[in-house]
């Protein structure tokens, strides 16, 4: 922890320059989950209905399937360095390494999945 | 860690009164854990299924109409809600602005009000067309 010391800063333990990168890109993230969540929510409730030819149907809109992987994109992007604060702030230790690992698995492992069933449901349909 | 003795401390979160505001900051941090967790695995469950077939989707969606499935819904729907008024109200205190204690209060209420009147108005909506 740099105490704004000389000998905080001599260890490399000050500033490093980059806090207010994080800090900024977790507000751009917030104001792009603003315009795409809402557009998610707005979208589902004009459907016709929640069955699975309205839903799929709806996906295979490339005006769709595009904002719809680009929230996708941006929600794991914003709580990825959201979660990473909150695990900062109450995990010390060694668990803190693991759970910041797991957010890192939790973050790629759920986006994964997510972009890959959007992107089958765009390029291919799906069987009936 | 080392700290300089002749520095001071920060008075300890415990001798504030609870105030709205705070109920709202702390809220705001619990509802994007929620969000990024049951959230999300929610919304890659239902993509995935979506993309396995009809049977896999309709699984998803018995579970979903389900009444626990439906009070996760609706908390979900307030989760997200809260997050974004609170996500609102933070850009505003981002520019150095609503920090009066009586405006500061007063957004704090607006925050957790709106939060409540458009998950309300939602679920409404999700209701009146039988979704």
């Amino acid at each position: 922890m740099g105490s704004g010391t000389g000998l905080g800063r001599v260890r490399g333990l000050g500033s490093a320059r980059s806090g207010s990168h994080h800090w900024w890109l977790q507000r751009v993230t917030a104001m792009g989950n603003v315009v795409l969540v809402l557009w998610f929510l707005f979208a589902l409730v004009r459907l016709p209905s929640l069955s699975h030819d309205a839903v799929t149907g709806w996906i295979h809109s490339p005006l769709n399937a595009v904002p719809l992987a680009l929230m996708i994109i941006n929600v794991c992007w914003h709580f990825r360095l959201g979660l990473q604060v909150v695990i900062e702030d109450y995990v010390h230790g060694g668990m803190r390494v693991l759970a910041l690992g797991l957010l890192h698995f939790w973050t790629f492992g759920t986006g994964g999945f997510a972009l890959y069933a959007i992107l089958k449901i765009a390029f291919a349909g799906t069987p009936a | 860690m080392a700290r300089s003795s002749a520095r001071p401390l920060s008075p300890h979160l415990g001798i504030y009164k609870w105030g709205p505001h705070m109920a709202v900051s702390i809220l705001n941090r619990a509802m994007g854990v929620g969000l990024a967790t049951v959230g999300m695995a929610a919304l890659v469950w239902w993509l995935v299924a979506a993309a396995t077939g009809k049977e896999a989707y309709d699984l998803f969606m018995s579970w979903a109409s389900w009444w626990p499935g439906k009070v996760v819904a609706v908390a979900l729907t307030f989760t997200f809600f809260l997050h974004l008024c609170a996500g609102l109200r933070h850009f505003v205190l981002d520019l150095g602005a609503g920090f009066e204690l009586q405006t500061n209060r007063a957004w704090a209420w607006g925050t957790l009000i709106g939060a409540f009147v458009l998950t309300g108005l939602t679920w409404l909506l999700i209701i009146w067309k039988g979704l």
